[in-house]
């Protein structure tokens, strides 16, 4: 990776978090919860590089499926568990 | 790089953004998670277009089978286990970052030494490796702390913290020599091992009660951990997502910490139960005087009384009287009464579970009013019905000095004309201590489980 390549990710990393603090600072308390497990999902992000790691090879093919398998629990998991809690959500019926 | 590929990376990072804003509205939260979903599919999608054909079977297989397993504990778990589930899908989060960037540097080192590796990469490979381990096995603690699966109690032992520091050095030294020298191995499998063994010793001292900060700072670190990943892989939108979710779990532990006046450095310290109860028992000796209400007089007193605010906590999800609890806010509604929730922030087991539970027995959720907003309320209601909730409605927080959660911010269930109380007995709650509201001229005990006390009430307000 070539310095400016890595200043660059730099960047984004910074203007994302700070879009990620005022966003998330908005949230109200009601959604706490599900925001966690939103997150939580949203963090299995990882399953992009563990299906990069998927490759030939021998243990490092390994350790890529393993990867695989574990963020795709975490990434399928919670969006579904989210869905399900958001959906018990409701107002007064009138 | 294909330009095809970057651009739909660029669209799903828009995408998850999106998604998270509309997480900041009730009504629009569930299409937000939805949005956030299909972020994800696409950025499988693109990455998807990189894959040998030859490898293709097995990655869909992997998917399938995590697929699978994720959907069904998903459609499995109570909404009383929100925690333990959320601690173990941060688990897997974290175990996914340290086995890519493990795999990655097997590839470099081991299987193609002739690939150049350059300072960056080697160290997003570290840190990687060091804050995803640790994620892992620390969500895992969490899990089993939650679960019950191990004690819950802060497991404290001497010469902890300088354990911790020792590890901490050798793993940064083991570091150093990768730096050096690529193919040690060795290193690399005790860096590995370091960073597993410290988020066991990292969470076992923290207590029972600490556990809604512990989630949400480890959710955090699942989400640098994606964010170093990111950078091992110079890969944009594992960034820009790692960075939202850090960004979320850091300001949900701030919350967490400032509801129960606790600074992040002293939970993570640890060992907040023991202290406690020394000071509980120092305090305790004062004999109060409290008063007990039967059901039919309970039922009385919110028969004819014009609002009334509940103060549930985690006992009565315990309990499992969440329903009977709603059904009578219907009665009592149906009768003219105003009956509403407070809820403080750390009531339940994880920020915002409360809401969840009572969104579950179907209280609508404009019913369910913060802290903030009803704590000035209190004064001028009838009646306040604290369900399983103790140390967040003690008025110690508020008038006693010594006490240890003075200065955490409480509701003022003490403030209203009558607050009675249903609780089992009189054992005290997380942090240990007595609740002198409870000896309150206004206080009430309604002794007993709360479901069937409640149901009892909830049958003498359908006869009157």
């Amino acid at each position: 990776m070539t310095l400016e390549n890595f200043i660059f990710l730099l960047y984004i990393l910074v203007l994302a978090s700070y879009c990620g603090f005022e966003l998330i600072s908005k949230v109200p308390p009601t959604l706490h919860t599900p925001l966690m497990s939103a997150s939580n999902a949203i963090s299995g992000i990882t399953i992009v590089g563990a299906i990069l790691c998927v490759r030939e090879g021998e243990i490092s093919k390994y350790l890529g499926m393993l990867a695989l398998v574990l963020a795709t629990i975490n990434v399928v998991g919670g969006y579904a568990v989210t869905d399900r809690m958001l959906q018990m959500f409701k107002k007064k019926k009138a | 790089m294909n330009i095809l590929v970057q651009l739909t990376y660029l669209i799903s990072a828009v995408l998850f953004i999106v998604g998270i804003k509309k997480l900041n509205r009730t009504q629009e939260a569930r299409q937000g998670n939805t949005l956030s979903s299909v972020a994800m599919l696409l950025a499988i999608l693109a990455t998807i277009t990189y894959v040998e054909a030859l490898t293709l079977p097995e990655i869909l297989a992997c998917i399938a089978i995590g697929g699978a397993i994720g959907l069904f504990w998903a459609r499995k778990v109570e909404m009383t286990q929100m925690p333990e589930m959320v601690a173990i899908f941060n688990g897997f989060g974290g175990a996914a970052s340290f086995l890519v960037a493990m795999s990655d540097y097997w590839t470099r080192a081991v299987e193609q030494p002739t690939l150049s590796t350059d300072m960056v990469t080697l160290i997003s490979i570290l840190l990687s490796v060091l804050i995803g381990g640790l994620t892992f096995t620390g969500s895992l603690t969490a899990y089993g702390k939650l679960s019950g699966k191990i004690s819950g109690n802060a497991i404290v032992f001497g010469g902890q913290h300088l354990l911790n520091l020792v590890l901490l050095i050798v793993a940064i030294i083991c570091g150093g020599l990768l730096v050096t020298e690529l193919d040690l191995v060795t290193a690399m499998l005790v860096l590995a091992a370091i960073s597993l063994v410290l988020g066991i010793l990292v969470v076992i001292p923290i207590g029972g009660a600490d556990m809604p900060v512990v989630i949400s700072l480890l959710n955090s670190y699942s989400g640098m951990a994606a964010c170093t990943t990111g950078f091992v892989l110079n890969n944009s939108v594992l960034i820009v997502t790692g960075a939202l979710v850090g960004a979320s779990g850091i300001i949900l532990t701030q919350i967490m910490c400032k509801a129960m006046n606790r600074s992040l450095v002293s939970v993570l310290l640890g060992g907040f139960g023991a202290t406690s109860g020394a000071a509980a028992a120092a305090g305790g000796g004062s004999e109060m005087v409290i008063k007990e209400v039967g059901v039919e007089e309970a039922a009385m007193i919110f028969d004819s009384a014009s609002s009334v605010i509940v103060v549930p906590g985690y006992g009565m999800a315990v309990a499992q009287a969440q329903h009977v609890v709603r059904e009578m806010m219907d009665l009592l509604e149906k009768k003219g009464v105003n009956v509403r929730f407070a809820i403080h922030p750390v009531a339940g087991r994880m920020p915002g579970h409360m809401n969840v539970l009572l969104a579950e027995s179907n209280v609508p959720y404009d019913k369910l009013i913060e802290m903030e907003e009803i704590n000035d309320d209190f004064g001028n209601t009838d009646v306040v019905l604290v369900v399983g909730a103790n140390d967040v409605v003690n008025p110690a927080a508020r008038t006693n000095p010594a006490s240890p959660i003075f200065g955490m911010p409480i509701l003022n269930a003490d403030k209203a004309r009558t607050v009675i109380v249903s609780k089992r007995s009189m054992a005290a709650g997380y942090a240990g201590i007595e609740n002198e509201l409870f000896g309150y001229d206004n206080c009430l005990m309604l002794f007993g489980d709360a479901k069937s006390t409640l149901t009892k009430m909830v049958g003498e307000l359908k006869e009157m």
